[in-house]
């Protein structure tokens, strides 16, 4: 019963989406307040119908219900209460199912508040994220239904991938839907000024926390994926440049472009049009990544045509959206006008240089990602691009980038002197270079790639806390700092958090040591200063899988520095082995060991030692960014913007009106 | 070629598995360790550096380091064997291509098919600098010009015409 209420339930969200999106958007046409009045309701009606839907699907979860497919295919009696929960979003219907209650989760967000937005504004935006809700109710109900039963029931469930049965799978895909789908807002209000034929600032102040949030979601959920990755799979690695990470890293650019450019439309009235498009290429990508995950495409563009339905949806929905904001774009934006003038060396130039550099890494990204579909395709054969490609192309295109942050945050607005950034940058930027040439020489070997990510990312460390500096006087810091906004000092975690990250990346990939020995108990291997012993294997049961637990005692300098306990389990239903690394973390280096096999004398066992310096510091660098995004966003102007802000706003900005 | 089956016996990649699980591959088993003994530090680094810009043919995406399947041992298996008895790297790549075409290589070599995609990012970059360019000239802030600098222009238009 309950899983038909759950079918009933999206059924009758598919209805209220269809409301939302049709009702508001010609009553703000029609200038006709009661059809205005649909949207927040319909919003709040529809988030409640995802809800119970969601709800009921984890009902089933929970009560073991085997006669619905999905829970059958992805859980067991034997699993964990945690697992079964996090479970609901372990396969393809499931995740679904939560895209779509993100998505009802945002609409309802932005229909609490944004009071201060005017009715017409809201009802465009809350109408335009319909639509988008329409599109994903309409590929769940038609193609990817978690409700469906079968019969007879069997007696027990094949149990969620072992691999899934983590906490960090608990928290890693709803941040990171939230990210995606967090885009859908920004997209939505760039769509509703497009289609209000009003793109001003006002439209850049309201879009912009917003943006941020999904921005926050996205990089926290990113690197708690690359971290999941990390720990749970025993390879050591953080990042592999996989279609299924660039389809998350791709919005991911393009929106922190947005971020940017964002903050140069509200405050300047600059790049109004191609702000624009960056949003609706912003979740476009999110929306590409979806049909790349999803289509199967990525297995084999032979497998997307024998199975169409799935990718096919997704694929006419994408072009619907991407074709369709385009041509609105095209009929609106060439009325827009840009109102500042700015020079080459200005603040809006600066944020426009960091435009064109992310939105070219990101087209690159994109590039590597479709080539190898696109010549499989055309018949032409069969490639693959992979890290060794993304790494040399990516980062020449990139560092400039994070060279570039400490001058670009300083700059003035509409026109500045490079001259007058000698005198506050030059002392960062000497220490910098001077404790770049010095980092390597605690490590084995000097290595100039190192000296070179040490000082770039000192570098926009140094550049970004002078820049704080600056605008404080002698004499008045304290109060200097107290009057600072909160923005600033976000944005400026958020450049030292690139900084951290550069300096994370440099070291882990120049210094690492990777080492796969046969080890009996009692052997030891030394390196970078850590003695690696083996003490034997031990065996446990845990609740749905088999343990063999090792202990490797690390000693350091004569003390104990970590003892570790990797562990090889056999999950029983599926029969499946799994590695769990086991990892001592510190902030300068983390110690690192995956259990392989038993080797056949008896007591001697494949082992993986790694030593990874300064791993923490891409995590790091990427949570410190998320903070300052956060920060950014709880700015006062944001909170503070009374309805009266906005009216002035608007009427301010209703000379731009086109 | 291998059975189409075989394509997915090693499994995707790491991130977002959650996510393609979904797509009914099986996951990736945990990577086999192999403990070779190498005579020289310099070719264990080649191994290494080797066994991780090639693929592996039968797994959804991953590289010979990170597969557990059969083919991937055996090719990390050859390419010890190689590095041990002298080859180069490119005499290895050259084996590899000879047998499994370019499709093992994740850098893929230049070649007339793959001229776009090594030349594209640099394409789209002189592009989008072009555009910035042009966008930041066509902006350029009214200059506001001093005294002295007043007198020299309004001295040298009077004195052309």
């Amino acid at each position: 019963m309950i899983p038909e209420i759950g079918l009933f339930a999206l059924i009758l969200a598919l209805l209220i989406a269809v409301l939302q999106s049709a009702i508001p958007i010609a009553g703000a046409t029609r200038n006709n307040p009661s059809w205005i009045g649909v949207a927040r309701p319909a919003a709040f009606a529809q988030l409640l119908f995802v809800a119970i839907s969601y709800g009921c699907l984890t009902a089933a979860f929970l009560s073991h219900d085997f006669s619905v497919v999905y829970v059958a295919q992805n859980s067991n009696s034997r699993l964990p209460l945690i697992y079964l929960i996090s479970g609901v979003w372990g396969a393809h219907e499931g995740s679904l199912l939560l895209w779509a209650l993100t998505l009802a989760l945002w609409t309802a967000a932005v229909a609490w508040f944004s009071k201060s937005v005017p009715d017409r504004m809201v009802a465009r935006v809350l109408g335009v994220m319909g639509i988008v809700s329409v599109g994903f109710l309409l590929f769940i109900l038609f193609t990817s239904n978690p409700f469906e039963r079968q019969f007879p029931a069997p007696l027990d469930g094949r149990d969620l991938n072992p691999l899934l049965q983590d906490p960090g799978l608990a928290i890693h895909p709803p941040m990171l839907y939230m990210g995606y789908v967090g885009f859908s807002v920004a997209f939505a209000f760039a769509i509703a000024a497009l289609l209000g034929g009003r793109l001003d600032s006002a439209w850049a102040r309201w879009s912009r926390p917003w943006t941020l949030a999904a921005w926050i979601f996205l990089t926290a959920g990113i690197a708690l994926g690359s971290w999941w990755a990390y720990y749970e799979l025993g390879w050591g690695g953080w990042w592999f440049w996989d279609p299924v990470e660039n389809a998350s890293f791709m919005p991911w650019m393009v929106g922190t472009a947005l971020i940017h450019s964002l903050a140069a439309t509200e405050k300047r009235g600059v790049f109004k049009a191609w702000t624009v498009l960056l949003a609706v290429f912003a979740f476009s990508l999110s929306l590409l990544g979806t049909f790349l995950v999803r289509s199967g495409v990525l297995t084999s563009v032979h497998a997307f045509a024998t199975d169409p339905a799935r990718g096919l949806f997704i694929l006419i929905f994408l072009a619907v959206v991407v074709g369709g904001s385009l041509a609105l774009y095209a009929w609106r934006a060439p009325a827009v006008k840009s109102s500042g003038g700015f020079n080459l060396v200005s603040r809006e130039a600066g944020l426009l240089l960091n435009n064109v550099l992310l939105v070219v890494a990101a087209a690159t990204v994109l590039l590597g990602t479709l080539y190898p579909l696109m010549i499989d395709a055309l018949g032409l054969g069969k490639i693959s691009v992979g890290p060794p490609y993304f790494n040399s192309v990516f980062i020449p295109l990139t560092a400039p980038l994070a060279a570039l942050v400490g001058v670009g945050s300083m700059l003035r607005w509409k026109k500045d002197r490079l001259g007058r950034l000698v005198q506050p940058l030059g002392l960062p930027f000497a220490l910098a270079v001077l404790l770049g040439l010095l980092w390597p020489v605690f490590f084995d070997s000097y290595q100039w790639v190192a000296v070179f990510g040490g000082i770039l990312g000192l570098w926009t460390i140094f550049a970004v806390l002078s820049g704080i500096w600056q605008r404080t006087r002698v004499g008045q810091r304290r109060r200097d700092l107290a009057q600072t906004p909160r923005a600033v000092f976000g944005m400026s975690l958020a450049h030292i958090g690139l900084g951290v990250f550069v300096i994370g990346i440099t070291f882990t990939s120049t210094y690492s040591v990777e080492k796969d020995l046969r080890m009996a108990p009692g052997d030891t291997y030394t390196t970078g200063g850590f003695t690696f012993r083996f003490d034997g294997i031990d065996q446990h049961r845990g609740p749905n899988y088999l343990s063999e637990t090792g202990t490797i005692t690390v000693i350091k300098s004569g003390r104990l520095a970590a003892t570790l306990n990797p562990e090889k389990r056999t999950y029983l239903v599926q029969q499946m082995p799994m590695t769990e690394a086991a990892i001592d973390a510190g902030l300068t280096r983390d110690l690192y060991v995956a259990l392989g096999e038993p080797l056949d004398d008896g007591g001697s066992w494949a082992v993986r030692l790694y030593l990874k310096p300064y791993v923490r510091w891409i995590w790091l660098g990427a949570l410190i960014m998320a903070f300052g995004g956060l920060l950014s966003a709880s700015d006062r102007r944001y909170r503070k913007f009374t309805r009266e802000a906005a009216n002035r706003a608007v009427s301010d900005a209703s000379h731009a009106t086109f | 070629m291998q059975p189409f089956k075989a394509l997915f016996v090693g499994g995707p990649r790491p991130f977002l598995v959650g996510v393609i699980v979904a797509l009914g591959l099986s996951s990736p088993a945990p990577a086999a360790i192999e403990t070779y003994e190498f005579s020289e530090p310099v070719h264990e680094s080649r191994y290494h550096d080797m066994i991780a810009q090639l693929r592996c043919l039968v797994c959804q995406n991953q590289n010979l380091a990170d597969s557990n399947a059969d083919l991937a041992k055996d090719l990390r298996a050859r390419t010890f064997q190689m590095i041990n008895r002298g080859a180069t790297d490119k005499q290895i790549v050259d084996f590899m291509i000879a047998r499994y075409g370019d499709f093992v290589l994740y850098r893929p070599p230049l070649r007339l098919r793959t001229i776009l995609l090594w030349l594209g990012p640099f394409a789209i970059l002189l592009i989008a600098l072009g555009i910035f360019f042009f966008t930041v000239r066509k902006s350029r802030a009214p200059q506001v010009m001093s005294e002295a600098r007043r007198e020299t222009a309004a001295r040298f238009l009077d004195e052309n015409p």
